[in-house]
């Protein structure tokens, strides 16, 4: 076993921001808005660096797709105890048109070329809510997959998996090499330390465009218009219970 | 005009050959990395619960400790003794963003690193900085600073606490006042004089654990704000010390306090900017959400101008700590730009304060809204670490020194 664990990192627009729709509704204002490592990422990240802490793993590659920004969020998750980078460098239509269909094929190809143990990502990312990178990453890979992880536990070669479901809790077991993605309580992930972000300056970032990996980026989809979520409307009055009733049933609802 | 080159070829040669003053806004990537993590650790860890801490007096203990486990604590320190190795801008940087989320964390966090870990990492001897500095660094500890009794602050050369020598041990009597700390430290610099005819020259730093028989504490004051610290007298009566705690040489004391507070002050300053930029941001958010008149107050002029002057206060303070945290970063005199940093982010934090209560009215003197607590909490910083008017007579001072023939 190689000991080597990947994670992917993404950089979203801040969840604290007040997302803006483009004028042409062709997309979101990025420009000049706070961006920050997807909260779910930072699971990932925490749960990789927790894994070598404890000697279960020997090595922490954070992977990110993106345009030269991508960057900061590699360090920050260098910060956070990974060892080594990999930025695939992704920009202009390309990037605003890639989705978690490249992003798999980018991953897929790097845990092959990284003989990677693990592949850890975050559930999904908190602004396309896809919910799909893991679930393709581990189809190309043709890999098990621990989707939904509360909570993870090596075991020799296979891994136990909790995962949260509609239902409530499922434990399994799969094999590895394997694909992870991480849930909310998987862990609480550490604020980066000072001197792991002294040394985060110092950890080494390797470039690389999705060609030297064999990956096509074309996309197979096309975004045809964003809008704003509709307004809030004002609420309703009602005299009685039965008045509500009424009109929920008007309504359509009960 | 000399002393103006003077600076300018200083600043020009510190920032490192070719980065131009234009270039300080764009900060190294490391330090981006630290003041947005230190911006999360306050937005998240003590922008909630600051108004309880000042409301209830309570110390922040968890947060401390939080702090300590991420370097903050000691910044300065070396990574040898537990330190995080990082320069002062990076210090700086963290005050103003913890301070932003509480400013009585802030106190916390710059009596720690620059009076208490200070004075000790430039004078302490070996032994002396493994026993009394490392310990520290983790945020289990803290530490304080004893210069100030009932009868001198501004006055620190008449110290009327007393060191005397008995066999091997010193044996001190006195009083300290305005102890920040005090009630929640487990150790203090203590500054007496072991001659009062030699005046200034006759005082000495020591270091005394606390607890420790001989030492008591006064009562908590009750302050108009940065409620969450312990301030009281530290009482010393017949408290008996090995010799090998005084701290530097002999008739040092002094000196080491000067410098001490020189270093201090760019932490003062950039604590002041955090209450100054909170306000500004309560104001500003304020601004645009409260309607009067048909319209978001924002649109007019008057809170207009209102908000430009206090950005303009606050980034102009800003650039002078930054100034002067490059400055002692490179090893060039900053004692003058220290003091200016100082004064200037101070009267930014309670201009900015004031303001912001103006902008936000009726609302802006409840304690449902943060304006009130910036307001209280920014008017010590005017006060400790050396007055508005000290500063005024440092910086006088030093340019009086520049100028003379």
């Amino acid at each position: 076993m190689s000991g080597r664990v990947l994670v992917g990192v993404k950089r979203v627009i801040d969840y604290a921001v007040k997302i803006r729709v483009k004028p042409d509704n062709s997309s979101v204002v990025t420009d000049g808005v706070k961006h920050s490592m997807n909260p779910f990422c930072e699971i990932a990240v925490e749960e990789a660096v927790k894994l070598k802490e404890k000697k279960l793993i020997k090595e922490v590659v954070a992977v990110s797709c993106g345009p030269q920004q991508a960057q900061e969020t590699i360090r920050t998750a260098l910060a956070m105890g990974a060892d080594r980078g990999i930025h695939v460098q992704v920009a202009g239509k390309d990037y605003e048109s890639m989705g978690p269909l490249q992003v798999s094929k980018i991953m897929a190809a790097l845990a092959k070329k990284e003989d990677a143990q693990l592949v850890i990502l975050g559930k999904q990312a908190i602004d396309d809510d896809c919910n799909q990178t893991g679930q393709m990453t581990a189809a190309l890979l043709d890999w098990p997959q621990g989707t939904f992880a509360s909570e993870v536990a090596l075991e020799g070669d296979k891994i136990k998996v909790v995962r949260e479901i509609d239902g409530g809790l499922e434990t399994i077991r799969i094999n590895t090499p394997a694909v992870i993605t991480a849930d909310l309580r998987l862990n609480t992930p550490r604020y980066a330390t000072l001197p792991n972000i002294m040394k985060a300056k110092k950890k080494k970032i390797a470039n690389m465009k999705p060609e030297d990996l064999g990956v096509d980026l074309t996309s197979r989809l096309e975004v045809l218009r964003v809008d704003e979520p509709p307004q809030r409307e004002a609420g309703v009055k009602v005299e009685t219970v039965e008045d509500l009733v009424g009109k929920l049933k008007d309504a359509g609802r009960v | 005009m000399a002393a103006l080159f003077k600076a300018r070829r200083a600043l020009g040669l510190c920032l490192g050959g070719c980065r131009s003053f234009t270039q300080l806004a764009e900060l190294p990537d490391t330090h981006q990395l630290l003041r947005q993590t230190c911006r999360d650790f306050a937005d998240k860890e003590l922008t909630p619960i600051a108004s309880k801490l000042d409301r209830e007096h309570l110390f922040p203990t968890k947060q401390v400790q939080e702090l300590g486990a991420m370097g903050v604590m000691a910044m300065e320190v070396p990574e040898e003794l537990g330190g995080a190795g990082m320069d002062y801008l990076a210090y700086s940087l963290a005050m103003e963003e913890i301070s932003r989320g509480c400013a009585s964390t802030g106190c916390v966090v710059s009596v720690n690193n620059s009076l208490y870990i200070g004075p000790i990492l430039k004078n302490g001897t070996e032994e002396q900085m493994k026993e009394w500095i490392t310990p520290f660094t983790t945020g289990e500890k803290v530490g304080c600073f004893a210069l100030s009794e009932p009868g001198n602050g501004s006055d620190a050369g008449a110290a009327s606490t007393t060191a005397r020598q008995e066999g091997d041990e010193w044996v001190l009597n006195g009083t300290k006042a305005w102890i920040t700390n005090s009630w929640d430290a487990s150790a203090t610099v203590v500054f007496a004089t072991t001659d009062k005819k030699l005046k200034h020259k006759g005082i000495s730093a020591f270091l005394v654990p606390m607890p420790h028989p001989g030492l008591s504490l006064g009562k908590k004051e009750d302050k108009l704000g940065i409620r969450a610290t312990s301030t009281a007298n530290i009482i010393l009566e017949d408290c008996r010390i090995p010799l090998g705690n005084m701290l530097g040489p002999r008739g040092a004391g002094f000196k080491i306090a000067m410098q001490t507070l020189d270093s201090g002050r760019i932490g003062i300053a950039a604590q002041a900017l955090g209450i100054a930029q909170a306000s500004l941001d309560c104001a500003a958010d304020y601004a645009l959400k409260r309607t009067a008149f048909g319209a978001p107050i924002g649109k007019m002029q008057a809170v207009q101008f209102k908000l430009a002057d206090m950005n303009m206060a606050v980034e102009s303070a800003r650039l002078l700590t930054w100034k002067a945290a490059l400055l002692r970063d490179s090893k060039k005199p900053f004692i003058k730009e220290a003091a200016m940093a100082k004064l200037a982010a101070s009267e930014a934090a309670t201009f900015c304060a004031h303001q912001a209560i103006q902008v936000l009215g009726g609302m802006g003197y409840v304690s449902d809204m943060p304006a009130e607590r910036h307001y209280r909490d920014a008017r010590i910083t005017e006060i400790y670490e050396g007055t508005s008017e000290i500063q005024r007579l440092v910086i006088a001072g030093q340019i009086l020194k520049e100028y003379q023939p």
